[in-house]
């Protein structure tokens, strides 16, 4: 009897435990602290590196000889030390971790905030800073304090153009920025039977705009079905009664294209209120919304027109990039003027390619739009691929239309 | 555990973004990351924060996991952030590093002394002493220790 993150932890909400982690993983930018406070420990060598995973997706190929030398040190100790590594060009850390690695009920700990998404496989997945990962390639384990859970009840399906963005967009301006804070999201109810994984990792991939250590769905038949064809036989949970602190109900047919305005996550307005907004780029991709069906929705609204401004796609990872290339998914993306990137976070973050001039304006797929985050003087507003693909190729926010 | 400093204040939902900037972290040298906080929130904080107590409204710290947001505002002398709430990596990383974090929602005004005790579990400004959420033993222990790299040096 539980909550799924009491049943994973072993103990009941407000209590602390020490939990052995299944999965940890780090990336080039948390990496690199990372094994400098690892080493600072006095640890001499990893004991066991089977459940230990070093990333590169934050800037991908390095920018500049800085960020190459402490890559390269990082890359040397992740294949010294028999660490699971994918170099640049793999993905997105988030996403990789979804495409067969993480599995239902596993304690999973990422440094990196939105290590929440992996939650989607009824995992408790959640994001840590260096050092705590530092402790983790020490020892195998860390403390949790077992959140409380807030049960995010769905019915009905998707209407018109709103995706599952929208929805997370949604909830997260329901709850506000920390309206879960250190607390879990379930999400639950029966209109979670027809959301595909991709939607499940977008909408786990919000959580922590709310502040929430976790979100999460019960593996069912689609969680098993999508594991299948990645090789992993694995059995449905079935959720249980427990107690949630509070509880949040969204009819699915609701929900409306949304944006998230400069410069927080959780102020939304009806696309249709911003429509004519002029851009300077738009960028689809991130571990929010770099996935296949992301990318194909994508291309099927601007297939055979051209857009507008600069649009940057990037898929999430490597697995992605093949299938949108086998698919004529890519060749549409950029027959219609699109820029391709290299498979990892793009733009998302500022820190090399896509950044925004003083005053310029981003549409962007993404999960925050924080002030200056992709550039010094640059806004940010965040919304689904359709609304993403229509204001493209207008060159101004556009309402999405039904495809 | 005593501290005290002069107060320093921030508002609400301050992102590590904010703390210290996504361009500024492809580096190890913490004194790029001093030189740099608060950058993008108001330029003249840095030149403040040696000796003093940030006290910011809730959600402080949300955002980005970057443990160089609790590193920088460590090193550049503050002696414990005050906020109402934190976001809980933030919470973590800032313990890790050996910054102290005080939960407790404080009517802020710039420059005033800012008393506290860790152990006892209060907060004093001006003459009157409010209660703070305590810490749980294992947070006391490792910031006792001096952060957590020292915990696992002793522990290990």
């Amino acid at each position: 009897m539980g909550t799924l993150s009491e049943r994973i932890l072993g103990a009941s909400a407000g209590e602390y435990v020490d939990r052995v982690v299944d999965r940890a993983y780090v990336h080039d930018g948390t990496g690199v602290l990372t094994l400098e406070a690892w080493k600072s420990m006095g640890a001499k060598r990893i004991q066991d590196a089977t459940h230990l995973h070093v990333l590169f997706d934050h800037i991908v190929p390095a920018n500049n000889s800085t960020t190459a030398t402490l890559q390269h040190e990082l890359r040397e100790f992740a294949r010294s030390s028999f660490l699971h590594f994918s170099d640049i060009g793999g993905g997105i850390c988030h996403q990789i971790m979804s495409e067969g690695v993480v599995l239902p009920g596993e304690v999973v700990v990422g440094a990196d905030s939105h290590a929440c998404t992996p939650g989607a496989f009824g995992a408790f997945a959640t994001g840590v800073g260096a050092t705590d990962m530092a402790a983790i390639w020490m020892t195998g384990e860390t403390w949790f304090r077992v959140p409380e859970s807030i049960g995010i009840h769905l019915s009905g399906t998707f209407t018109g153009a709103a995706e599952a963005k929208d929805l997370a967009l949604t909830y997260v301006s329901r709850l506000g920025m920390d309206g879960a804070s250190y607390q879990a999201l379930e999400f639950i109810g029966e209109g979670t039977a027809a959301l595909p994984m991709d939607d499940r990792l977008t909408l786990c991939n919000l959580v922590v705009e709310t502040g929430a250590k976790a979100g999460m769905f019960y593996a069912d038949d689609v969680t098993v079905q999508y594991l299948a064809t990645v090789g992993h036989a694995v059995k449905p949970q079935e959720p249980e009664p427990c107690r949630y602190v509070q509880e949040l109900d969204f009819d699915l047919s609701d929900i409306v294209p949304v944006i998230a305005v400069p410069p927080r996550v959780d102020t939304i307005k009806p696309v249709h209120d911003l429509a004519g907004l002029p851009l300077d780029q738009v960028f689809v991709g991130t571990c929010t919304n770099g996935r296949y069906a992301d990318l194909a929705r994508f291309a099927r609204i601007v297939k055979g027109r051209k857009v507008a401004i600069r649009t940057i796609v990037v898929p999430a990872s490597r697995a992605v990039l093949q299938e949108a290339i086998r698919t004529g998914v890519l060749a549409d993306i950029v027959e219609a003027g699109c820029t391709i990137g290299t498979p990892g976070c793009g733009p998302c973050l500022g820190a090399h390619m896509g950044v925004l001039g003083e005053g310029e304006v981003c549409l962007s797929t993404a999960n925050r739009n924080f002030k200056n985050r992709m550039g010094v003087g640059g806004e940010i507003y965040l919304s689904s691929v359709a609304t993403a693909a229509a204001s493209a190729l207008e060159g101004e926010i556009s309402v999405p239309g039904v495809s | 555990m005593q501290g005290k400093g002069r107060a320093v204040c921030v508002g609400a939902d301050i992102d590590t973004d904010l703390v210290i900037a996504g361009r500024y972290l492809r580096t190890k040298d913490h004194s790029v990351w001093v030189a740099h906080v608060f950058e993008d929130l108001d330029p003249s904080l840095a030149g403040r924060l040696n000796g003093a107590v940030i006290v910011a409204g809730k959600n402080f710290g949300c955002g980005s996991s970057r443990e160089q947001a609790a590193i920088a505002i460590r090193d550049a002398g503050v002696v414990a952030v005050v906020a109402p709430s934190f976001a809980r990596i933030f919470f973590r990383n800032a313990i890790n590093v050996g910054l102290p974090l005080i939960e407790c929602d404080l009517i802020c005004r710039e420059g005033t002394g800012v008393l506290f005790d860790l152990a006892e579990g209060w907060v004093e400004v001006g003459g009157k002493k409010d209660s703070t959420r305590p810490l749980s033993h294992k947070m006391q222990e490792i910031l006792a220790a001096g952060g957590l790299v020292n915990y696992w040096r002793t522990h290990g």
